[in-house]
């Protein structure tokens, strides 16, 4: 007697995917679920959690914007190497409006938020119309080139950076400010990946030249999948010199790029809850690592390989499909 | 000083020719970018020096042990990791990238730095050439870049697999209908890559030594010589080489050392940005951009 698994889509979901959600509790809180509880642990922990693994919790959240950064552009067909780049462009712009020109916080981020995006943007521009590795290679080359810049011009600072930014009122605000954000960005783009907008991109990712073919320019598309994504790199950038009060060149380190890259893949691309459920899972295990030092990095680097070889879906994509799916065990007709 | 930097930007470009050689022979044939390319030329070193200084061989067994051996991870990292993600580019350049990462950041946690950490110089001694003194060691870097890219021709043109590797390079799949297996031949191509990289280290660490940063900005050499020689084009990558390694020679001389990687990196972006497939690359145009 030959058996096989069976994979089928639990009731509740058929139900609750209709009209139909609203007529019980349970399907609400079925549909709800999974979006209200990282919700309402994001705001909730702060209050409980001790100075340290407040600290934690930023670093959590900063990698998390930045994986669902690589994560949209990757869903557009653009594997960044150097999500760094977006990092130190909104670190260094925030410094430099805060120690030069003595902005607030809450000015400076804003703007460095938006001003770094548009800056990575016009810088990768005429990248762009590059597909595959050629984009990769670029994106790996420009953040090392940045820092070699600043180095041999000795501006900004130089190799000692900018130190004695205004910090921000207190750790709570720095927590509800970058979680906020996060939670704001998580749904928000979800949502939009899910719209004809989001399918444009997705359809530039599977086959750009069909795009083109049904009269849409997909440069233009690309250049607003660049910019969404590296405004989001920005911001997180931004809040960190601030939370820091330094900025310099570490913040075009690999650390940067190489950690929300493996956080999307471990966690699942393609879906940029998994972007955000990867940084969840391996921003406090480093944490908890921090004793191997820099074994850390070599850990990331075999996440990078397993996860992209023998898991290319992700964890999000598992979990998903254990929520919605059952399975079970049925005869193999003969 | 002209004349002098003249003669040491030859030498330069030798070594840049050296160092992409490997990787451009990957690329062009499997079309596997081998992002892991630096941590290979640094992990042959390595080796090289541990079994020179703990197990005490003599140097020449040793080179020969570190190159067959770093040309069997070659075939290795294809067979277990390369071939179950083969022909989706983006997974193979996060494989890839994520091997070297690791390799070179075990490298840095074991602490392998500093001046001791270095390869044996073949000859001790040097001259005048046009009023600089330069050692033996950088002529014979120039004479094996120039036979290696000889051999390579040779071998690329007249061998049975050297056909077979150019098959693979224009047409996959009419080169399968000729009974050509694309796995072997890839296989061979990640691991003569990977053994390239093992001879320039063992002939280029000499001049300095080994260290982790080292393996990046070998990468990133390897790659501004392919991109602005055009991926996949041996000619392109001597052009390219001696391009580079001229302006880069110069800008040292004249300008300041700072600003020879920036000639380098902001040359593959100005030829990204203009003509992606390099100087002399021409088919597959279609790939490369759109």
């Amino acid at each position: 007697m030959k058996k096989r698994r069976e994979r089928i889509d639990r009731g509740i979901k058929a139900r609750s995917e209709d009209v139909y959600a609203l007529s019980s509790w349970r399907e609400m809180l079925y549909l709800a679920g999974p979006r209200l509880l990282p919700a309402a642990a994001f705001l909730l922990l702060p209050l409980f959690l001790g100075a340290y693994w407040q600290k934690v919790m930023i670093s959590v959240a900063v990698f998390a914007l930045l994986a669902i950064s690589w994560d949209m552009l990757a869903q557009t067909g653009m594997i960044s190497l150097g999500q760094a780049l977006f990092f130190g462009m909104g670190a260094y712009v925030s410094g430099i409006l805060n120690f030069y020109f003595g902005m607030p916080p809450w000015i400076a981020i804003p703007i460095a938020t938006v001003l770094g995006g548009a800056l990575c943007t016009l810088i990768l521009t005429p990248v762009l119309r590059l597909r595959g590795i050629y984009f990769s290679m670029v994106t790996l080359i420009i953040p090392l080139m940045l820092v070699r810049i600043i180095e041999a011009t000795k501006i900004f600072g130089g190799t000692e950076g900018l130190s004695g930014m205004t910090p921000l009122p207190s750790t709570l605000t720095e927590i509800y400010l970058v979680t906020g954000v996060l939670l704001g960005v998580l749904f928000g783009l979800r949502r939009l990946m899910e719209t004809d907008y989001g399918l444009v991109l997705k359809g530039i990712r599977d086959n750009d030249r069909s795009v083109t073919n049904a009269g849409i320019d997909i440069f233009w598309f690309k250049t607003q999948a660049l910019f969404i994504s590296s405004t989001i790199g920005a911001f997180a950038g931004a809040l960190m010199t601030h939370v820091y009060m330094f900025v310099g060149m570490p913040v075009f380190a690999l650390d940067y790029s190489i950690l929300p890259m493996a956080a999307a893949v471990v966690g699942g691309s393609g879906t940029l809850a998994g972007a955000a459920l990867g940084a969840v899972i391996l921003v406090p295990l480093s944490e908890a690592l921090r004793g191997i030092g820099g074994l850390r990095i070599v850990m990331y680097g075999l996440f990078l390989v397993v996860f992209t070889v023998a898991v290319p879906e992700g964890l999000f994509d598992y979990i998903q499909r254990r929520y919605h799916q059952m399975e079970r065990w049925v005869e193999i007709d003969q | 000083m002209f004349a002098g930097t003249v003669v040491f930007a030859l030498i330069n470009s030798s070594i840049l020719i050296l160092l992409a050689i490997g990787f451009n022979l990957t690329f062009g044939i499997s079309g596997v970018a081998n992002f892991a390319y630096g941590a290979l030329y640094i992990m042959s070193a390595y080796l090289s020096w541990t079994m020179l200084n703990l197990l005490h061989l003599p140097f020449w067994a040793s080179a020969a042990l570190s190159i067959v051996f770093t040309t069997i991870s070659g075939a290795m990292m294809y067979r277990f990791v390369l071939l179950r993600v083969r022909g989706q580019a983006l997974s193979e350049v996060i494989a890839t990238f994520g091997i070297g990462l690791s390799i070179l950041e075990l490298f840095r946690y074991l602490g392998l730095v500093g001046f001791e950490y270095t390869l044996p110089v073949f000859w001790n001694e040097s001259f005048m050439i046009a009023g600089a003194y330069v050692d033996i060691q950088r002529i014979i870097i120039v004479l094996i870049a120039l036979v290696l890219v000889l051999g390579l021709w040779l071998f690329t043109h007249f061998t049975s697999t050297g056909l077979a590797f150019r098959g693979i390079a224009q047409d996959e799949r009419t080169a399968l209908t000729f009974g050509i297996d694309s796995d072997r031949i890839a296989t061979l191509s990640v691991s003569f890559g990977a053994g390239l990289a093992a001879i320039a280290a063992t002939i280029i660490i000499p001049l300095g030594s080994i260290a982790p940063d080292e393996g990046y900005d070998v990468l990133i050499k390897a790659l501004a010589v392919c991109i602005i020689g055009g991926l996949g084009s041996t000619g392109g990558v001597i052009v390219a080489g001696v391009i580079i390694g001229f302006a880069e020679r110069f800008t040292d001389s004249y300008i300041g050392s700072h600003w020879t990687m920036i000639v380098s990196l902001a040359a593959i972006l100005l030829v990204l940005a203009i003509k992606p497939s390099g100087l002399f690359g021409q088919q597959k145009e279609l790939e490369e951009r759109i």
